[in-house]
């Protein structure tokens, strides 16, 4: 039987310790019109062998294009001991630490990774992570209308510039709770949200203005002054950003003249690969006079009854097995895992090596962008500068384009028209590090042939 | 020591970086950082070393029993976990076009499928992150299907007062009332009290069958009846599912929508407090309010599900479509054990609980409601103990660290105390479970004769008890230079 060790004289055994005749007898407490019948649509038991070769095929049916998407999920080497050792059964199959003398591993490296992302975001205080990117502003939007005692209005300032899905998705969570997101535009040319567009709303209540860095265009923001208005309009600042990016960027709690109050966004570039969307963690810092009321689990160091150093969840008193209908979140998982493998990515890249991977994917898309549009037909659309993405137009419809080159195995990029009508047409791309030279000419001599 | 203090300035693991740092001169200098983020500066090797000592510093199902009640710390094949892991998957971008996609869609195709079949539900939706997003999706839809009616009356969601704390902080959320319903002495809902509370009100109910007290809801139909009568729907917490895997499937009992721990009951990893999935399945009624994306079968090809083909859906609740790494897991479990081996999970998990409780009586220790079966767990009470020789439920957890045994889970759920709720789950052999009895027998020996043995409990492990207050009073939750441990 997969997975179950039971021999038929076990079974015996201990049916007769719990003097019953049969398996089934312990089931009489059940309703015997509840008795599940058969389950005649799921498929008899494959063997390990049997899977394998079903897996491989899928797998291989869908290959290993060269991948030009970002939008939020980057492509960046993973060295290989980071998931050798995520994968050890020791933090694998452990579960969350609530015996910390049995869990000092991994609340240990929870505790490491609040210290590295803290210091990436330049703030005080970190959670041992989200689901998500999109979880995590959606926490932080939370955590503002909580905080944020000056604003009664419940609502939030989001750029349209930010993350069409992190939009929908706070939007989703929040909105039950009377919170509403008011949406500014952002310039063209420039692809950036200026402050001069947030003019309209000055004095009035809102408690919290998100501002993304990069933005999903990939455009720098003027984060500087985005974050005094906020704080001039007595609204939290709540920073969007890339992690890899803040390797060269300004860190949030550097921005403008007290610094952002907030920071989140997606983990998955440190060290997680792209496997269709997850399992990623979401990021969430904050100030130290709002730790009580960030969401989710925190790892604090302390001291043994004999003095030496060790790890604890601490602040417990916020969270939903204690607090039940009056916790400041129902989260009560983290991303432990992934979490895990961007700790150890951290620690063998180090700061000198996330910057090395930040720059040559900075430089990797203005290059692939410079190929691109010495092509007839394809223009940069924004100004802007802009950290590792780029936006493009081609002069006919893209998604022949983009079907094209995926014939060609190239995943050309995001189209935007979907969520941004005016960007019709418009194509949002990404070279990462990952991109030789060679495959940014073979993206240019594809699009070449396309475009014909 | 941490990893930080292992650093050296100028280390790195060269090899894994570009070799050159690429010109940036076209970002603005004002957007630029100014000084570097503290991360260690520490060799390859020494990364290595550091986290596979960490790794040795923890508890986990593949080094030892870990019969956590409520969680399912079942075996996690291995299988599961390479073949998520091939290449080709771990490649794939969330938004590569579905033409590149068909093997991965056909694999999340095949899951929904077999997920409802085996709840008896008529959808299911893959999305949620983790059992609390599952009940989050699952309590929006609940109000989705009443605001699309246009009955905005339902202000209340019932929660028994045995439920998990997600369940009350879930339906807060979703922007209802949450109304406590009491547990009669037999661990059965009361249905007095259910039957003042029901009405017009009334959004739905959230119910967990087996419940936490480790045995099932007998009059379920009832409740059902009870509850639809009045217009309210019925929501399944699935974080018992193991226990009735294959034997009952919600759809039956009459839930409308229902989240599994796939993390449990599919044998994901636990990974250390997550990730998870809790993925969600509906009755016929709530499937046009399901979360997207979903994967869809049209001939012989598969695409996503949005907002186009579901105007009515709840949206989005996470960025891309879930823990796909996870469900990868899930599948490749789900299609190893096959119908066969589902109907086990349920009996097996069950014969494993039920014999641990018949051991542990004789062994001398009280059940919390001794007249019932248990499901795949149960609750034993050291009140008794407690009151003669001082001995508590966390005396009896850390003694059992110091045996090699991961404690039970223990003070839950709160309705009784000083209880401890064992779940062993259908993958720990006979040995296992008796060697568990006999160190549990001895834990109580050694607390009779001299309770210091159990208040000085761990011993054995890296650090001994950890002093909590002084965490919350003193916070130090990031290391910075120059600073003391624990003194921040």
């Amino acid at each position: 039987m997969p997975f179950i060790p039971h021999t038929q004289a076990d079974v015996q055994d201990m049916l007769s310790a719990i003097g019953a005749q049969r398996i089934d007898d312990l089931f009489d407490e059940i309703p015997s019109e509840l008795r599940a019948k058969g389950l005649d649509g799921i498929p008899v038991g494959a063997s390990e062998m049997e899977v394998t070769r079903i897996m491989h095929a899928r797998a291989t049916r869908d290959g290993m294009p060269l991948n030009f998407i970002g939008a939020g999920a980057y492509e960046h080497h993973i060295p290989a001991a980071v998931w050798q050792i995520t994968t050890r059964g020791e933090f694998y199959s452990a579960y969350t630490p609530y015996q910390a003398e049995a869990s000092q591993g991994t609340l240990q490296v929870v505790y490491e990774y609040q210290s590295m992302i803290t210091s990436l975001t330049g703030l005080d205080a970190s959670n041992a992570s989200m689901y998500d990117g999109a979880s995590a502003l959606s926490e932080a939007v939370l955590m503002a209308v909580r905080a944020n005692r000056k604003s009664k209005s419940g609502r939030i300032l989001v750029p349209r510039a930010l993350h069409p899905f992190y939009r929908q998705v706070t939007h989703n969570i929040v909105k039950n709770q009377g919170i509403e997101l008011v949406e500014v535009d952002y310039d063209r040319p420039g692809g950036h949200t200026p402050v001069e567009a947030l003019a309209e709303y000055a004095g009035q209540d809102f408690a919290a203005v998100v501002i993304p860095q990069p933005n999903f265009f990939g455009v720098l923001e003027d984060v500087d002054q985005l974050t005094d208005w906020a704080h001039a309009n007595n609204a939290l600042a709540i920073a969007v950003v890339n992690p890899m990016a803040l390797a060269l960027l300004k860190p949030p709690g550097e921005w403008g003249e007290t610094g952002a109050d907030m920071a989140c966004g997606e983990g998955q570039p440190l060290g997680v690969p792209l496997s269709s969307g997850g399992p990623y963690y979401g990021f969430l810092t904050c100030k130290m006079e709002l730790v009580r009321q960030m969401p989710g689990r925190i790892v604090g160091r302390t001291l043994d009854i004999e003095g030496k150093p060790g790890f604890v969840l601490t602040l417990q008193a916020r969270e939903q097995h204690i607090r039940r209908s009056k916790a400041t979140s129902n989260i009560c998982t983290n991303q432990g895992l992934a979490v895990t493998a961007s700790t150890i990515y951290m620690s063998i890249m180090g700061a000198d090596g996330l910057e090395r991977v930040a720059a040559a994917s900075h430089a990797n898309t203005r290059k692939l962008v410079d190929k691109l549009t010495a092509i007839d037909g394809v223009e940069a659309l924004f100004s802007r500068p802009a950290f590792h993405e780029s936006v493009i137009r081609f002069d006919r419809p893209v998604a022949d384009v983009v079907r094209g080159l995926a014939d060609r195995n190239i995943v050309a990029g995001y189209e935007l028209g979907r969520y941004y009508p005016e960007l019709d047409g418009a194509l949002l791309v990404c070279a990462t590090e990952t991109k030789t030279e060679g495959d940014l000419d073979s993206y240019a001599d594809s699009l070449r042939q396309v475009l014909g | 020591m941490l990893i930080f203090e292992q650093s050296s300035p100028g280390r790195r693991g060269s090899a894994q970086a570009p070799a050159e740092l690429a010109d940036v001169s076209a970002i603005p200098a004002g957007l630029r950082r100014t000084s570097r983020a503290l991360l260690p500066e520490v060799s390859e090797l020494q990364a290595v070393r550091h986290y596979t000592r960490l790794s040795q510093k923890n508890f986990s199902i593949d080094t030892q029993f870990y019969p956590l009640g409520s969680c399912t710390m079942k075996y996690n094949p291995r299988a599961c976990n390479s073949l998520a892991m091939l290449p080709e998957f771990l490649h794939r971008h969330p938004l590569a076009p579905d033409s590149l996609s068909q093997g991965y869609l056909a694999c999340m195709y095949d899951l929904q499928e077999m997920l409802k079949e085996v709840t008896g539900m008529k959808g299911v939706s893959l999305t949620p992150m983790a059992g609390a997003q599952g009940e989050f999706a699952g309590v929006a839809m609940i109000r989705a299907y009443h605001d699309a009616r246009g009955d905005k009356a339902r202000t209340e969601i019932l929660v028994p007062d045995a439920a998990h704390g997600t369940n009350p902080a879930t339906a807060v959320m979703c922007g209802f009332e949450v109304r406590e319903i009491p547990t009669n002495d037999q661990g059965d809902v009361d249905l007095e009290a259910l039957e003042a509370a029901i009405g017009p009100q009334t959004a739905g109910i959230m119910l967990t069958n087996p419940s936490t007290l480790g045995v099932f809801e007998r009059r379920i139909k009832k409740i059902a009846e009870m509850v639809h009568a009045v217009g309210g729907l019925l929501y399944y917490d699935g974080a018992n599912l193991n226990a009735i895997l294959g034997k009952v499937r919600p759809g039956d009992m009459g839930f409308d929508v229902i989240h599994m721990n796939l993390h449990k009951t599919f044998s994901t990893p636990h990974g250390g407090g997550g990730p998870g999935s809790g993925a969600v399945g509906v009755s016929e009624r709530l499937k046009p309010f399901m979360p997207i994306p979903i994967v869809a079968r049209e001939g012989d090809k598969y695409r996503w599900l949005t907002e186009q083909d579901m105007p009515q859906s709840i949206g989005r609740l996470s960025a891309w479509m879930g823990n796909a790494g996870v469900l990868l897991r899930a599948y490749v479990y789900a299609r190893m054990l096959g119908r066969d081996g589902m109907h086990r999970v349920g009996e097996y998990a069950t014969l494993n609980a039920n014999y641990l409780l018949a051991e542990l009586k004789k062994a001398g220790f009280d059940l919390a409601y001794p007249g019932r079966r248990a499901t795949h767990e149960f609750i034993v009470t050291v009140k008794r103990q407690a009151k003669e020789f001082g001995i508590t439920a966390t005396d009896v957890a850390k003694r059992l660290l110091d045996y090699g045994y991961h404690a039970p889970t223990i003070y839950f759920p709160l309705l009784v105390p000083e209880c401890l709720l064992i779940e062993p789950t259908e993958t720990e052999a006979k040995e296992d479970l008796d060697g568990f009895v006999r160190t549990m027998k001895k834990i109580l020996a050694e607390g009779v004769e001299n309770i210091q043995t159990l208040k000085d409990a761990p011993v054995t492990l890296p650090v001994r008890r950890l002093d909590e207050v002084r965490a919350a009073k003193k916070l130090d939750l990031a290391w910075r230079p120059e600073q003391e441990a624990g003194a921040a």
